[in-house]
């Protein structure tokens, strides 16, 4: 088993938190893993994304050219990566910041209005657990609730007031892929 | 089994350093480096350790010279332009044969740059430390783990041989997460070394610890002696990794992160159809000369992958001694590789 996944966003939605906490559920899952990040060095508005990729063996490059997996934060990651995604490829989209209408038809899409879904649950700012919810679900590459857990390890005690608002997003994110894939 | 912990590479090189027996740290911030540097500052003191931040990247490199002179197990890390910067220090320090560790988080250059991936400090780190004859030992990890083991290694090589020892990576294995296995952290011998300097009760001859030799005869002879450690170093020290299966037909060498992406890159070949050897070299300086000329002889072509332009294949060639041909891809500035581009062009050579 390998699983890659790309994801790319604005600074500030959580790009970089979303791929460290599905990293450090892999590792609690036994398996092995890389994750790295590339960001502009903006504090904030510029653009960030990170590569993870998830094996039950040797992990091998953890710089992927064509992933087999991307979650798009908003219009201009999918403008600027969704070309690269591997055929047959699971691409999950936040359809409140980007249009659903992708030029790809050989790749499974998952449009999930993560940003609108998110502030319904508690805090528009978990946009990136509704996707990532999405992802894990339509994936498998790890089971939900290994994710949700991993919420405690990955964010520092003062945040883990928002684990509730999280795990709600990461379930509806998960709940909606799966009605839209059914 | 050991408990994995998920860590970027600067939190490895920084823990790594610190179970090796580092206890004293010079530096300057600079990315994509500064969690190092942040790691050390907290946990160096809680366990009698001293952290310093310099004012300067030229005042790190100093003080690292003076806490090794008295014997003391120190380390100082930066990313491209502040490894320049130390470049004069760094040939004192192999002047006065002090031992000290290293890491360059190499970052886009040359110049300021920016804080993207590069492998263009490869001549920095090999050929570099100054004027004068002398070299780093350079060894290249090419994942956490492996920050983590070779930093806490360096620690006692640089105490054999006397001399600093680099550790290369660059902005991808800096700021990558991996599971990594942590040891016991371990005390520095308590014992100075005999050429240490500091107060000392018991009437010994005075240590010198000095890099200036006005006998022309003298300097050489510090020169020659220099040059035997690494000798010694060279048979010792010598690293590397080996990859693929099957008889090949394309030799592939690169190192460090470049290693990492060239591992599954031959895996692409193989389905290809093209049987592909890989070489990671871990040692850079000493380099692992005899194992690229023995695979060389048997394959068509040799390929080199690295972030620069090409300085690594520098040494391939040197090493391939011309017996087939040596052919080089690579990005540069900031710009990475992917396996599917370097799986291309193997297919496209074989």
């Amino acid at each position: 088993m390998r699983q890659e996944v790309f994801m790319a966003g604005m600074g500030g939605q959580g790009v970089l938190l979303a791929g460290q906490l599905l990293a450090q559920a892999a590792l609690e899952a036994g398996l092995e893993l890389s994750w790295f990040p590339l960001y502009s060095p903006e504090v904030r508005g510029g653009r960030a994304t990170c590569t993870l990729v998830i094996a039950d063996g040797e992990v091998g490059s953890p710089v992927v050219g064509r992933p087999q997996g991307m979650i798009l934060m908003d219009g201009i990651a999918v403008a600027n990566h969704l070309g690269r995604i591997h055929s047959n490829g699971l691409a999950v989209i936040n359809t409140s910041l980007a249009s659903g209408e992708v030029n790809r038809d050989d790749i499974k899409l998952v449009a999930i209005a993560g940003t609108d879904i998110a502030a319904q649950v508690g805090s528009e700012r978990a946009a990136n657990m509704a996707l990532l919810g999405a992802y894990v679900q339509v994936s498998g590459v790890v089971e939900l609730r290994v994710v949700e857990q991993a919420l405690y390890r990955v964010l520092p005690k003062r945040h883990h007031d928002y684990i509730p608002t999280n795990i709600a997003a990461l379930q509806r994110g998960a709940q909606l892929a799966e009605e839209q894939l059914r | 089994m050991p408990k994995r912990q998920l860590i970027t590479g600067n939190e490895a090189a920084a823990e790594g350093a610190i179970a090796g027996g580092c206890r004293y740290f010079f530096g300057y911030p600079i990315t994509p480096q500064n969690k190092i540097p942040e790691y050390m500052s907290e946990h160096l003191p809680p366990i009698g350790g001293v952290y310093v931040q310099a004012e300067s990247e030229v005042a790190a490199i100093n003080m690292l010279y003076g806490a090794a002179s008295t014997g003391a197990w120190a380390m100082t890390t930066s990313s491209s332009p502040g490894i320049s910067l130390m470049q004069e220090g760094l040939s004192y320090m192999i002047g006065a044969e002090l031992p000290c560790v290293l890491v360059d988080m190499v970052r886009g250059g040359p110049g300021l740059g920016n804080i993207a991936p590069a492998q263009s400090d490869y001549w920095l780190a090999t050929r570099g430390a100054g004027h004068g004859d002398g070299r780093c030992l350079t060894f290249a990890p090419a994942s956490v783990q492996e920050i983590y083991d070779l930093t806490g290694e360096a620690f006692p090589i640089a105490q054999k041989y006397r001399n600093p020892v680099m550790i290369l990576a660059d902005a991808v294995l800096a700021g990558m997460r991996e599971p990594c296995v942590l040891r016991e952290r371990r005390d520095p011998p308590e014992e100075k070394p005999p050429w240490a300097v500091g107060g000392d009760q018991t009437g010994r001859q005075r240590n010198i610890v000095n890099s200036l030799w006005t006998d022309p005869l003298v300097m050489e002879e510090v020169n020659l002696r220099i040059q035997r450690r690494y000798q010694q170093a060279a048979q010792n020290e010598l690293r590397w990794t080996e990859h693929g299966a099957g008889k090949p037909e394309i030799l592939v060498c690169a190192y460090g992160v470049s290693a990492r992406i060239c591992q599954t890159a031959i895996e692409h070949a193989a389905e290809a159809g093209v049987a592909c050897r890989l070489i990671r070299p871990i040692s850079l300086f000493p380099f692992p000369s005899q194992i690229i000329a023995h695979w060389a002889q048997k394959v068509k072509k040799v390929l080199v992958v690295e972030l620069s332009l090409g300085q690594f294949i520098e040494d391939v060639r040197l090493a391939v001694e011309g017996v087939c041909p040596v052919e080089f891809f690579g990005r540069t500035g900031g710009m990475l590789v992917t396996p599917e581009e370097v799986a291309e062009r193997i297919v496209a050579m074989a």
